[in-house]
This record gives C-alpha cells, sequence and structure tokens, in this order.
C-alpha cells in the first residue's frame, strides 16, 4: 500500500517503496518493486515496495524498516539514472510467466 | 518598432541578481531529508575534526558554545534548484574549529548524526567559507534545519551543508559522501551548476 500522508510513517518517511517504481520502471524492464531485496546491514529481507521512502531530497531514499540502513538509492539527472544498490545484499526478481 | 514591451516574457530568472543558473528563488525554507530527523539531546552532541593521522579534536555543546562565534548572512542553493537570498546564521568558523589543527589534508568528510557523509575540500572551508551554525534567523537551529547545528557551507550547493554534523574527517585523497556517490557532483559549485557528476 502506498502511503498517503506525510504523517503515514513514524519513522518520517512520506512513502514507501512503490513509490520508486516509475523510476525504476525506466531501468529494469520487470517490476522491481515486487522483487525482495536483502538488506546489506541487518540481512532483513521482505518485498522492494515495503521500503522506507524519502522522496524530498536531491534523489530517492529507500531504507530499511527493520535497521534504517539506507538500500537503494535513485538519482535522477536530465540524461540518466543512477541506481545505487551497496546497501542490499542482493535483489530476488520473480520473472513473469515461469 | 518598440511598440511590443519585452518585459512581457515571463520570469527570467537570469535577472535576478546572486540566482546562480537554473536556480529559482523561494522565500520558505523547504525541508529535505535523506532519513529520519535525529533529536540531538545537547549533552550528548560533540562535535570531532580527526586527522590523517588520526588524531582528533573535540568539543562538547558548552565547549563549543564558548567559541567565538559570528553573525552573517549568505545565499543558499539547493541543488533541487530553489535558492533562498539573504539568510542570517550564527555559528563558529571552520578557521576557528581547524586553526590548532595539525593537517595536511587536502579534503574533509563531513559525518552527521544518522550516517550522512559529504566531501568537501579542506580549502573550501578555509578563509571564511564555511561555518557550523547553530542559530537561523536568531532562533536555535530546529533539527528539521539540521539542528542542534549544521555544516554551512554557502558557496557550495546545500548538499555539502551536512545537517546534524558530527564532525570532519581530514583525508590525503577525495572520497565521495553520500550523494556524490549515488550520482552527484564531487564538487558542487552553483555557479558552474555541478549538480551530477560529469556537469
Amino acid at each position: 500500500m502506498t502511503a498517503t500522508s506525510t504523517e503515514e510513517f513514524e519513522d518520517g518517511a512520506t512513502l514507501d517503496g512503490n513509490a520508486m517504481a516509475g523510476d525504476l520502471r525506466e531501468v529494469f524492464a520487470v517490476d522491481v518493486t515486487s522483487a525482495r531485496y536483502m538488506c546489506a546491514g541487518c540481512r532483513h529481507t521482505d518485498a522492494v515496495a515495503t521500503l522506507r521512502l524519502w522522496n524530498r531530497a536531491p534523489g530517492l531514499v529507500a531504507r530499511c524498516p527493520n535497521c534504517e540502513d539506507v538500500v537503494i538509492r535513485v538519482v535522477r539527472a536530465p540524461d540518466k539514472v543512477y541506481l545505487d544498490l551497496r546497501g542490499s545484499v542482493r535483489l530476488e526478481v520473480p520473472l513473469e510467466g515461469v | 518598432m518598440g511598440i511590443i514591451s519585452r518585459g512581457f516574457g515571463g520570469r527570467r530568472r537570469e535577472s535576478v541578481p546572486g540566482l546562480p543558473p537554473g536556480q529559482y528563488l523561494t522565500h520558505d525554507f523547504p525541508v529535505l531529508s535523506a532519513g529520519p530527523t535525529p533529536r540531538v539531546p545537547l549533552d550528548r552532541w560533540r562535535f570531532t575534526i580527526t586527522t590523517e593521522t588520526g588524531e582528533k579534536t573535540s568539543w562538547n555543546w558548552s565547549e563549543f558554545q564558548a567559541l567565538p562565534a559570528e553573525d552573517f548572512t549568505v545565499d543558499i542553493h539547493c541543488v533541487t534548484k530553489w535558492s533562498k537570498l539573504g539568510t542570517t546564521w550564527r555559528g563558529v568558523s571552520l578557521d576557528t574549529l581547524l586553526g590548532d589543527v595539525e593537517s595536511s589534508a587536502d579534503y574533509t568528510m563531513a559525518h552527521s548524526f544518522g550516517g550522512y557523509t559529504t566531501n568537501v575540500p579542506m580549502e573550501d572551508l578555509l578563509d571564511g567559507k564555511a561555518w557550523v551554525v547553530y542559530k537561523f534567523e536568531g532562533e536555535d537551529l530546529h533539527p528539521e534545519h539540521g539542528g542542534p547545528a549544521r555544516l554551512l557551507i554557502p558557496h557550495l550547493y546545500f548538499w555539502k551543508s551536512a545537517k546534524w554534523v558530527t564532525g570532519l574527517t581530514l583525508m590525503p585523497e577525495d572520497e565521495p559522501g553520500f550523494w556524490e556517490a549515488a550520482g552527484y557532483h564531487m564538487y558542487g559549485d552553483p555557479w558552474r551548476e555541478q549538480r551530477y557528476q560529469g556537469d
């Protein structure tokens, strides 16, 4: 479920990982918000859509809901998208139609 | 000839003095944040400078407050394109904080509560160009804006002015911080529009 108010989460995030779907759709041929991440900080694993998202920043910052470490950063330049995944040990991406 | 007003062209950003290219003026103070806002108790606050040899110089809140402070007015420019002109601050100059620190490092990394980092060349912290500030427009700096104290380097994009700053690590080589590692420019000069890597 996508957060709709600025007070949705106690930790101050205004959105959840679903709000990255548009930017990530430009990069990947699959819906990455349905992929599972493993947090590099605490090894917590869940769907990318459940990450806590800070979007009032120079980029998108998606943090682990368990330990608050940064899992994914997305920076949009005019002609490219930077995707920083160092906070994620891996992404487990379901393949459609298999 | 001359009957069509040239003033009908709408806002011309470049006509505002003090506004770098690509920026627009704002009169409020937008809050940008990459994570939860830490509430730092003053009895736990500490600012530490760590040299390239590991030597540490640090101040607790009362020691920091006892340092000579400056009141000054500067313009600030956020990489998300807003600029705010004539902001008034009170804080301690980095010339004061670095004055007795022995180092030959050319680069620094600022660190914050919550894990944020940003890299700044040493020369951009010296000669009256940077401060650790704790008052904005005469009031204690609100946590949303980086209180109790933040770095302020107004000649660079505002992401370099780390909120909730805890200290500086002095480095012989330049290294990227939080946003620089994710695609933003290593230096960030608003007058040269150094927003992203390669600008």
